[in-house]
């Protein structure tokens, strides 16, 4: 089957009222890392996974959208939450069961999943 | 990159980042030649001649900071592993369009992959843009 101009204007039609991104009015903003980097790597499946959590959460002050490479190419996929007020936390070596226990703890619950932070743990010294 | 959709998915990032508000993509199928070309358009801020000379060097790349970008030559890749080309046309401030063919009964040939993901998800994720997606024969 192929999908029409049509088909696709309906869907993001649907899609916008539960992403709310034109006003920019959200109380948090997940960003994909979309560059070459992280497509290779699995970028996509990732984006799809935040974007079903996301319509399946009815939240509509949710922002989604993406970004290039953040020069960690090694770490893809990844993917940094922001939440209103908070500091950005970026996500390293995505998987869609990753996603979503970050987006339940962190994007809707405001609990950083640390494990798969990209920084954690003290430094050692020499 | 696995399939076409997740290549073309990349360049449009290209399109997205040069401020384009109007992204075509179209797909064209000529059965009888069986050569499938593929042409990605955008109304973005457009590149200099000096700059399309390079655009398709692995080590040339015009972020800051960033001295390589694969998006474009891996595409270009993709094309000529089957005997096709690609060709990019550019005007500064009108925009750019990126343009490959491939020999879709080469051995090389890629699947073209889920495009209506790709073209879904960049709608979804860049509700400012307009994207129009067409295929033909």
């Amino acid at each position: 089957m192929k999908l029409k101009p049509e088909d696709i204007n309906r869907i993001a039609e649907k899609m916008h009222a539960a992403t709310n991104l034109r006003d920019g009015s959200g109380s948090a903003r997940i960003i994909v890392h979309m560059g070459t980097c992280g497509i290779a790597s699995g970028a996509r499946p990732i984006m799809k996974a935040f974007m079903d959590e996301l319509n399946a959460s009815g939240r509509e002050d949710i922002l989604f959208t993406t970004s290039g490479c953040a020069g960690l190419c090694s770490h893809e996929p990844m993917a940094t939450i922001e939440r209103k007020g908070e500091t950005p936390i970026k996500y390293v070596e995505l998987t869609p069961e990753k996603v979503h226990e970050i987006f339940e703890n962190h994007v809707i619950n405001g609990n950083i999943v640390t494990e798969y932070a990209l920084g954690k743990g003290s430094e050692r010294m020499a | 990159m696995e399939d076409l959709s997740l290549h073309i998915l990349d360049v449009v990032e290209n399109s997205i980042r040069a401020g384009a508000d109007k992204i075509q993509v179209i797909l064209n199928e000529d059965r009888s030649n069986k050569t499938l070309t593929v042409l990605i358009k955008d109304n973005g801020c457009g590149m200099d001649e000096k700059i399309v000379e390079e655009v398709i060097d692995p080590f040339y790349s015009t972020k800051e900071g960033k001295d390589f970008g694969f998006g474009i030559s891996l595409l270009a890749q993709a094309a000529e592993n089957t005997e096709g080309w690609l060709t990019v046309e550019s005007e500064l401030g009108k925009g750019t369009e990126v343009k490959a063919l491939f020999h879709s009964d080469h051995i090389d040939m890629k699947p073209v992959g889920d495009m209506e993901l790709t073209m879904d998800l960049l709608k979804m994720s860049h509700r400012e843009i307009d994207f129009i997606y067409e295929t033909g024969e």
